[in-house]
């Protein structure tokens, strides 16, 4: 007999409403598009949570290591700049 | 009974629901694989689910005090008119997929149809209906084209599935004396009308599927009028069999 | 960085309860103990559908049919999420299952327990599935990132599974008096085995230490079996049943319940395979895997082709 064969695994994001956006949830085993996508709405949207589904091949996402934390997201520590309670503005204005 | 038509209508309706709800629902834990496992618990649960709201109304129309449970509990074999099909043994998971791929096709077009029946509670269930078996006919395609075009084995099973089922297609169509009147009043839908369509979706997955439909194949009738394979028998003695038991307990 | 230097990094992540993710960097003891943790949880899981799921197509009324298959079906998505966590840890389902069918690895002692009358399903969602919960909320907050959101899903979801047991209990309790004796040897059957899944006491309990200093797990078994029986006894007493020991007492110093002592040797000779139904749990496992071979290799094939046909 061949080697078993579970699935590839795949990544699900949930749109729980309209407008929002999609956000994961966990993930499914399948064999392909078809289902892993409907694998994904069997597993998890039961109790109605979603109204749309992406499932994305688990092996296909890029993701930065513990050791980028330094050199990725510590040089934004010091653009106070980019928000807006940096600026200085006359008292009284508003809609600004 | 003045509505004794409908309510007999409603029985053919919930008793397959409930049955092949039932069969599938013997699949829980034995599942090919944990995703597919889930997969058919959830076309169980709408198939029991459906089956249970049209035991309700059947209980209201029969206007007798008898309640969903009742129907589903405490009739008996020959009382039973759920379709031939729907009744089949579990099988390997090909029989499985092909026993609820026909069905599917068949619910289709039939909810498709029903949605215009004038009376509005079956219209409304018709409706919930139709948007389930949308899904569950596209979750049982799916299986169709892959075991269908997949490894020679499965293909082999599949087809050999199909031959074995394909005598209990006729019967989904059957309709009595009383849901001809219905037919007429514009509630029921009338089978006859739906079969091109059945025909022709069937086909078309077949053809996806790799698979050659049989025929000329000798059809297997009765479950209209109650008359049923043995298999029906022990799935009641297995389902009504603690109900029964204890026949003044609540639950 | 040098291993010590790593392995204070990850003593001091712990210690400021920060979680620890897929790519970090833990010794192995600790993804080993994860491993053997999760995929026991998950486990207990799939083999946790065999003992209710016999009872699915018996069950007496079309409501309780319903609530009944779509429990059940929960456990499978809770095996399946705690699946996932675990192959999180570079470790595939293929192989998790594998451990499972040949036994290398196990799963909760108390599936290996029959369950034999309809008041059975009303007991486990009451008694198992409570001491499952105690179990899983304070998991919620374990050290593992993975596993922690695993757990916070499946809490959410089992809310239901103990109130549907319970109402089980309560109606059957309440019921004709066969009923009612039919509760209570229900609850006399699972009362010590559902005392069993938090396993052994804690002097004897050889993963615990390694599990609290790693902040896995954030009570101790007898702790969370302490708990267990306080929140049970009133539970059982507002529905008439009677707890089946005779040792079970109020302790005003400790405010808490004093009682007896499982069977641990029991308790060792299930785990050890000699279970009324180990057999049969692994067999129904084996059966389904081994008959559901040809269909996966199906969906691999069918995905095969479409694949060079694209290319």
């Amino acid at each position: 007999m061949a080697q078993d064969n579970q699935g590839m695994l795949w990544e699900v994001f949930i749109q729980t409403k309209p407008g929002q956006p999609h956000r994961h949830c966990g993930s499914v085993h399948g064999h392909d598009r078809e289902l892993a996508l409907q694998n994904a709405r069997d597993v998890y949207t039961r109790r109605n949570e979603g109204t749309n589904l992406w499932v994305v091949p688990s092996n296909l996402i890029v993701a930065s290591s513990p050791e980028d934390i330094g050199p990725f997201f510590e040089p934004a520590n010091d653009k106070v700049y980019r928000h807006p309670t940096f600026y200085t503005i006359p008292e009284g204005i508003t809609h600004m | 009974m003045k509505n004794e038509g409908l309510f007999n209508y409603l029985l053919r309706l919930a008793d397959t629901n409930l049955i092949l709800g039932h069969r599938l629902s013997e699949w829980c834990g034995h599942a090919p694989y944990l995703e597919e496992d889930i997969a058919m618990a959830n076309i169980a649960l709408d198939m029991i689910g459906q089956a249970n709201a049209l035991f309700q109304y059947a209980a209201k129309t029969e206007a007798k005090g008898r309640t969903e449970d009742d129907l589903a509990y405490m009739r008996n074999e020959r009382e039973f008119v759920n379709t031939l099909l729907s009744e089949q043994p579990n099988g390997d998971f090909a029989m499985t997929i092909v026993r609820q791929f026909l069905s599917d096709v068949f619910d289709f077009h039939f909810y498709e149809s029903l949605k215009s029946s004038k009376d509005e509670m079956l219209s409304a269930l018709a409706v919930k209906g139709h948007k389930e078996v949308t899904y569950h006919l596209r979750h049982t395609t799916a299986w169709m084209e892959r075991l269908g075009d997949g490894t020679e084995e499965s293909h082999s099973r599949l087809q050999k599935a199909l031959n074995e089922l394909w005598c209990y297609t006729d019967d989904l169509f059957e309709l009595n004396e009383g849901d001809k009147r219905l037919v007429k009043e514009g509630i029921a839908v009338d089978p006859a009308s739906i079969q091109n369509a059945w025909i022709k979706t069937v086909d078309d997955v077949l053809a996806k599927a790799k698979l050659v439909k049989p025929a000329g194949v000798w059809q297997q009738k009765g479950s209209r009028e109650g008359i049923h394979s043995e298999h029906l028998g022990f799935l009641l003695a297995e389902m009504q069999h603690l109900h029964r038991a204890y026949p003044q307990a609540q639950w | 960085m040098d291993t010590n230097q790593l392995e204070q990094n990850f003593d001091a992540k712990l210690a400021r309860n920060e979680s620890i993710e897929p790519k970090d960097w833990m010794p192995d003891n600790y993804r080993k103990h994860l491993i053997r943790q999760i995929s026991q949880h998950a486990h207990s899981e799939i083999v946790g559908m065999l003992p209710e799921g016999n009872w699915i197509t018996r069950a007496p009324s079309l409501r309780r049919k319903m609530v009944l298959l779509a429990k059940v079906q929960d456990e499978g998505g809770h095996g399946l999420y705690l699946y996932s966590a675990a192959e999180t840890l570079n470790i595939s389902r293929e192989e998790l299952i594998d451990q499972l069918l040949t036994g290398k690895a196990k799963y909760s002692s108390i599936f290996n327990y029959p369950s034999l009358t309809w008041a059975d399903i009303g007991a486990i969602g009451w008694l198992v599935d409570g001491a499952a919960i105690m179990n899983q909320v304070m998991l919620q907050r374990t050290s593992y990132g993975p596993y922690a959101r695993a757990m916070v899903r499946i809490c959410k979801e089992e809310s239901f599974h103990q109130r549907q047991g319970y109402e089980i209990m309560t109606v059957l309790a309440k019921g004709t008096a066969e009923q009612k004796a039919m509760a209570q040897d229900a609850l006399n059957r699972w009362w010590w085995p559902s005392l069993m899944m938090f396993g052994p006491p804690d002097e004897k309990s050889p993963n615990t230490a390694n599990a609290i200093k790693w902040k896995i797990k954030r009570e101790t078994n007898d702790e969370l079996r302490q708990k267990f029986v306080n929140q049970t006894f009133p539970q059982a007493d507002i529905i008439g049943l009677k707890l089946p020991d005779p040792d079970l007492k109020w302790n005003e110093s400790k405010g808490g319940f004093d009682f007896g002592t499982p069977n641990w040797e029991e308790f060792y000779n299930i785990i050890a395979g000699n279970g009324p139904c180990n057999k049969a749990r692994i067999s129904a496992r084996t059966k389904a895997h081994n008959e559901g071979a040809w269909v996966r290799e199906a969906a691999n094939a069918y995905a095969e082709k479409k694949k060079a046909v694209l290319a």
